[in-house]
């Protein structure tokens, strides 16, 4: 018999790796043989993580069918348990998981709508701010040119080569399973939670290094030249409106 | 930063309750059900923001509430995890919680989680190193703590005392209260071999502060003997309820919770599970004054 | 904007941010303001919690859910519905392979 840590490793191990031996000196009824009863604590470990990662990313497991989601995901489990009692915090690196998936790989989207929901889900669970209101934001014009904002704890953008939010519009819905022809070109998102509702909206070209810079804490005169250098069709006043109208804007920092 | 609200103390009644599930938040609210108290698990409110945080106020606003944690691993060989003590502590501080409970288990090993609630060895090693944790767990935590007892499918060669004594040791040597989970008294007693009224008779009554009913799923082990699954997937059972009113003459009204976790019903089915608890615990106050005596067992 | 230069003009950015105001203030959106739409995917009534997945259970499962390392799936997903532009689509035909090892 080794010390109380070997026997809780040796434990751990035998739950996470299917093919090991029920660990010594675990018994069943009346001493005798534990193993199928040790398959529940296997199963338990799994089944739950499997069902933490399909609620997690239900679009995925909608484009690739529950059976392949949850073998999927059953594999990123036992190589990637979580670290923490926290499992709000697990899955964060299940995207780039699908994306080194072979088998994963006729649905080359498949990653981004992962990253996509992964995102979702950390705007849910964000820390909570007031977004500026229109007066607050109408006193700030005098100084737009000094202006750093400060963006909603809750903001995420996902950056994509395929046409992310069609196919993640498209596949959470309901229904919609009438073949569709997707549309060439990326397309970026952008993930907010203003208040209690997650929000999804389709970027304009130049609007996520635009985003992305101000999230950096460039002034705004310095964002918008580095969207505008990405994107020659960058609209400054357009991407501030999308900013001001979704409830982005929380506050400012930059000399008056 | 979101206002802080003081809710001030609101003990948690003598009534049935139901564990608060994200699916029913809307319908609480709106429908305001006359059940007793909610409970929650502390790890489901450890974001930062968002929707979880708003309704949980909004709940507590209305009703007592009790913050049950699934994942401190007080049985672990290894230490508690500062860190999970910590936002326990500032949980508690910001929904002041009228009971605060933990698992008799260990979940978590060399940093790895692994979201169950494991079996440890009843030993005097393992009972010093738990009263070790639970008294961190009460100094980090400024408020006493109920540990609950566990449902298990294996046992250890090397246990040398009962569940009971070793709670009842426990109890002795930290002061804690014990959450006393009567369904898993049941499936302990089908899973080893015991009788649940024997261990009903022996467990510490006067130190239960809160019950646990929940349902559980029938399957058999590899002998054919039962084996029963402890899934909060269904209605609690009819022997469960039977072993409750037992419990009730020895424990006298105590907060009893509806735990239904998996496959969780529309709003009126665990509320009906809740009304059912409220209408034992109102028998077990006219049939009897308090839980001095032992009564004779069905 | 009709050409790039590295910054842009404080002025430029303070009658944008002017702009922007309105757009915001006028009921309809303007035509590029569009591109930024919000999108209905889970966001219908009631199902934004649920949304949230499960979190923290102090169960087990009567569920089972065991599987080797070699499987045989086809994916059987709304991928197969949409097809890329090079003429792809998800669609998968048996499956059928070892798994590296989990």
């Amino acid at each position: 018999m080794g010390t109380a840590m070997d026997n809780e490793a040796a434990f751990a191990r035998a739950l996470l790796d299917a093919e090991a031996a029920v660990p010594a000196g675990i018994e069943g009824r009346e001493g005798g043989g534990a193993e199928r009863r040790f398959a529940v604590y296997r199963n338990n470990v799994h089944a739950n993580l499997v069902d933490v990662l399909a609620g997690r990313f239900p679009v995925s497991a909608k484009l690739v069918g529950d059976a392949f989601f949850r073998a999927m995901a059953r594999i990123y489990v036992a190589k990637t348990p979580p670290d923490s009692a926290v499992l709000l915090r697990y899955g964060g690196g299940f995207a780039d998981f699908v994306a080194g998936f072979p088998p994963a790989a006729p649905v080359p989207y498949l990653a981004d709508v992962a990253r996509l929901e992964w995102a979702w889900h950390g705007a849910y669970h964000a820390a909570d701010a007031e977004p500026l209101p229109q007066e607050a934001l109408a006193a700030l014009v005098p100084r737009a040119e000094r202006l750093a904002l400060t963006l909603h704890p809750s903001l995420r953008l996902v950056r994509s080569n395929y046409p992310l939010v069609t196919i993640w519009e498209r596949a959470a819905r309901d229904g919609g399973d009438e073949p569709v022809r997707l549309p060439a070109g990326g397309e970026d998102a952008l993930v907010l939670r203003p208040a209690l509702e997650v929000e999804v909206r389709r970027l304009p070209e130049g609007g996520a290094v635009f985003i992305q810079a101000l999230q950096d804490g460039a002034r705004l005169p310095e964002a918008a030249a580095s969207a505008s250098a990405a994107a020659l069709a960058f609209d400054l006043a357009a991407s501030l409106a999308g900013l001001m109208r979704s409830g982005a804007v929380v506050g400012t920092s930059g000399s008056a | 930063m979101a206002a802080s609200v003081s809710f001030g103390t609101n003990p948690v009644p003598p009534r049935g309750g139901a564990g608060l599930k994200p699916e029913h938040y809307r319908t609480i609210l709106d429908s305001a059900p006359d059940v007793g108290w909610f409970e929650v698990h502390a790890e489901n409110y450890m974001g930062e923001g968002g929707p979880p945080h708003a309704y949980l106020t909004a709940i507590r606003e209305r009703y007592p509430v009790s913050l049950h944690g699934v994942g401190l691993s007080i049985g672990g060989a290894g230490p508690l995890d500062k860190a999970h003590l910590s936002r326990l502590r500032v949980l508690a501080d910001r929904y002041e919680p009228g009971l605060f409970s933990e698992h008799l288990a260990w979940s978590s090993h060399d940093s790895v989680y692994l979201n169950d609630l494991l079996p440890l060895p009843y030993t005097d090693a393992t009972l010093s190193r738990v009263c070790d944790h639970i008294d961190e767990v009460h100094d980090a935590m400024a408020r006493p703590m109920l540990l609950e007892n566990p449902s298990t499918y294996v046992a250890y060669a090397e246990t040398t005392m009962s569940e009971i004594e070793f709670l009842r040791a426990v109890v002795r040597r930290t002061g804690c209260g014990l959450l006393l989970d009567v369904n898993n008294v049941f499936v302990q007693a089908i899973n080893h071999g015991f009788d649940p009224f024997d261990y009903l008779d022996a467990f510490p009554a006067e130190h239960v502060r809160e019950i646990h009913l929940g349902g559980h799923a029938e399957d058999e082990d590899a002998g054919g003997a039962p084996l029963l699954i402890d899934d909060h997937g269904r209605e609690v059972a009819g022997p469960v309820w039977t072993l409750y009113a037992e419990a009730l003459k020895k424990t006298g009204p105590v907060p009893t919770l509806i735990e239904w976790d998996n496959d969780v019903p529309a709003w009126e089915g665990l509320f009906a599970e809740a009304k059912r608890a409220d209408a034992a615990i109102a028998a077990c106050r006219t049939s009897q004054p308090g839980p001095a005596g032992a009564s004779p067992r069905p | 904007m009709t050409y790039q230069t590295k910054t842009i003009s404080g002025v430029a950015v303070v009658s944008a941010f002017a702009a922007a105001l309105s757009i915001v203030a006028s009921a309809a959106p303007a035509a590029a303001e569009d591109e930024q739409e919000k999108c209905y995917g889970v966001a219908k009534a009631g199902e934004n919690d649920c949304a949230a997945g499960p979190g923290t259970t102090c169960a087990g499962t009567s569920k089972i859910d065991y599987q080797g390392n070699s499987w045989k799936l086809v994916p059987k997903g709304t991928c197969e519905t949409m097809e890329l532009p090079d003429g792809r689509n998800g669609s998968l035909t048996a499956l059928e392979r070892d798994l590296p090892p989990a």
